[in-house]
């Protein structure tokens, strides 16, 4: 539990002036290279120590205890690995996981398609194209709470502007569009908003990729007389992809982690049909205030998005070294 | 781009693929914008105008969302309103339509205060740690260099209310919740690792010769980082700064779970402005749009460096 963090910093900073050319050492006056490298490197590191890491490691040890963060004066057990099976074997926390998986394949999926489409229409530079894909941009960066908050407005099935556009196009009463309060529509009503937000950024990524392919290999393949549907197939998706892949990337940690937005839409309901990882997660620590078994849920979380994450950056490095 | 390659050439695509690439990006933009086009418009309208249907496209404009943002109001008899003095200001005049008086100013303004308060006090801290610790990375030979970068990254993969909870319980102890103080930390935390690595990047470009240079003429180090390294940076600096003000500025579960009433920031308070019955759409559409103009600043000061900072400089421009 308390491993030095001080000799972890200690060891790579000595390690650093250990490698820096003694010349450039011994040339300066006041502070020595390595005296620098420890004072700007430990700052930053000691406050990642103290606020992400050593709360991780506190929520490690909790999880292994029956604590309860509303009674902080009841005795402390240790519960072994029971924490980890009650959770492993909690129906509810496997249909969260579903739930939050299915967001993470839907949200994807539709923002990859639509979002390199984009990329490929507006790598067309047509007029005003820089403009307009700064309008196209906005929706990131906005916050996802206040966001989400509005489009509830929105998606009022009495008074909104959704079910009203819905309703005028295709004629169902909107009554019968109501996208929170409905247990089919509901999640989808969340991956329209994620959708609508995050686009953006895949195709600002997909944008990026594309633009990165130099002009002379198209100019090759129209020596060669390749169609441009085959050009599109071997040249434009191969090429851009390590780009895709980074988004799908940037993308999935996100969504895995989702909480703002649908609390604010739908508060995980009706009943639980929205209720992802995140949502149930704060049910546990901060609702039944099962600190120890929200910890342990917590890892488990943290160690599949770090493990997926690494899985998936070695295919990545793969096909970036292709 | 002559008519012999603008049949197939991808390199030059030829004017009616452009004319069909435009039309269909900007249809996309403008269904993006309705939404946002929509908040502002709700931000004018009169509570009645803002909840009939089918929704109003014409309408008479109101301050009433603005003068609810920012008061509180209670119910009275025309009566009671009869007696009262002539009213003093515009919102004074609104409010007494609807048989209501303004009794104080609302908690909008404080939440907001917070919010700048906290995202400027994270982003100065967060920018100055993150430009020494890039310094540190870009020039120093780090041997563990990168374990540590990855690391830093790292810390950003966690939900946060994974750590959310061991959090809360060391700022039980230490004294820290619902402190601008304890936000500040926070988010200095979590903006750190974006800093470093965005910075790290800025820096890596700027040549090493200028500082040796610098420093044959007899400069320390520390001399040639402050008077070589850091004008150089500036641009960088700038824009990694907006995107940590960004961040800070958008947060909410932290925020939500923290923070309670003192160190309240707005997105956790903008949906809980009630109105008589239910939610005070105009007066929610007057936060939200007042939240989000600093931000569309943003976006359009930063559309350049945007790429580098959503994905920590991982892909460059």
């Amino acid at each position: 539990m308390t491993i030095s963090h001080s000799s972890i910093v200690e060891k790579a900073v000595d390690a650093t002036a250990r490698a820096t050319p003694v010349s450039v050492a011994r040339r300066v006056r006041g502070l020595s290279d390595r005296a620098i490298a420890w004072l700007f490197i430990a700052p930053a590191i000691t406050l990642l120590l103290a606020i992400n890491i050593f709360p991780l490691l506190w929520a490690v040890y909790l999880s292994f205890t029956n604590y309860r963060a509303n009674r902080p004066n009841a005795p402390v057990q240790g519960v072994g690995f029971g924490n980890y099976q009650r959770v492993l074997n909690d129906p509810d926390i496997w249909q969260a996981m579903q739930t939050t998986a299915h967001f993470v394949f839907w949200t994807i999926v539709l923002q990859t398609v639509i979002g390199f489409t984009l990329a490929y229409l507006i790598d067309r530079k047509f007029r005003g194209h820089a403009f307009w894909t700064t309008i196209i941009l906005i929706p990131m960066m906005l916050s996802p709470a206040v966001v989400g908050n509005f489009w509830r407005f929105l998606y009022e099935p009495q008074i909104g502007l959704f079910a009203y556009a819905v309703s005028l196009v295709s004629g169902i009463p909107t009554s019968d569009i109501q996208m929170l309060g409905n247990v089919t529509l509901a999640p989808w009503a969340i991956i329209i908003v994620d959708t609508w937000m995050w686009t953006p950024y895949v195709m600002l990524i997909c944008l990026a990729g594309l633009r990165s392919i130099p002009d002379y290999i198209y100019e090759a393949a129209e020596v060669d007389r390749a169609s441009p549907w085959r050009q599109f197939w071997s040249i434009t998706v191969p090429m851009a992809l390590p780009f895709i892949m980074l988004a799908v990337l940037f993308r999935g940690i996100e969504n895995f982690k989702m909480f703002d937005m649908v609390t604010l839409l739908t508060g995980g309901g009706p009943g639980s049909v929205t209720e992802v990882a995140s949502i149930t997660l704060k049910r546990a620590a901060f609702e039944s205030w099962a600190t120890g078994r929200a910890s342990a849920f917590a890892i488990i979380l943290f160690v599949a998005v770090f493990g997926l994450a690494n899985i998936y950056v070695k295919a990545l490095n793969k096909v970036k070294q292709r | 781009m002559s008519a012999a390659n603008s049949a197939h050439s991808v390199v030059v695509p030829s004017l009616s693929s452009k004319r069909i690439a435009g039309t269909i990006v900007v249809i996309y933009a403008l269904i993006t914008l309705i939404p946002l086009v929509w908040i502002f418009l709700t931000s004018i309208k009169s509570p009645p105008d803002s909840i009939s249907y089918p929704p109003k496209i014409v309408f008479t404009p109101s301050l009433e969302g603005y003068c609810n943002l920012f008061t509180t109001r209670t119910r009275q008899t025309p009566d009671y309103i009869a007696s009262l003095p002539a009213p003093v200001g515009t919102c004074d005049e609104v409010t007494r339509k609807r048989n209501m008086v303004i009794a104080g100013p609302s908690n909008f303004l404080p939440r907001f205060l917070n919010s700048l308060v906290i995202a400027f006090g994270s982003t100065f801290l967060a920018v100055f740690l993150g430009t020494l610790a890039a310094y540190g990375f870009s020039r120093f030979k780090v041997p563990l260099a990168d374990d540590l970068l990855f690391f830093i990254l790292s810390t950003r993969m966690m939900p946060p209310i994974a750590v959310a909870i061991p959090i809360y319980l060391m700022y039980r102890e230490l004294g820290l919740s619902d402190t601008a103080l304890g936000m500040i930390l926070l988010y200095t935390a979590v903006n750190v690792s974006l800093a470093v690595w965005l910075l790290k990047g800025f820096i890596d470009e700027i040549p090493r010769e200028y500082e040796e240079a610098a420093m044959i003429d007899g400069y320390t180090r520390l001399q040639a980082f402050r008077k070589v390294v850091l004008p150089q940076a500036t641009t960088g600096i700038a824009a990694t700064a907006i995107f940590c003000l960004i961040f800070a500025w958008n947060e909410y579960a932290f925020a939500a779970l923290l923070t309670s009433g003192e160190a309240q920031t707005a997105p956790p308070f903008i949906p809980t402005i009630i109105g008589e019955g239910g939610q005070d759409w105009p007066a929610v559409a007057a936060g939200t749009t007042i939240f989000l103009i600093p931000i569309l600043v943003f976006t359009i000061l930063l559309r350049k460096q945007l790429l580098r900072g959503i994905t920590f400089g991982a892909v460059r421009k």
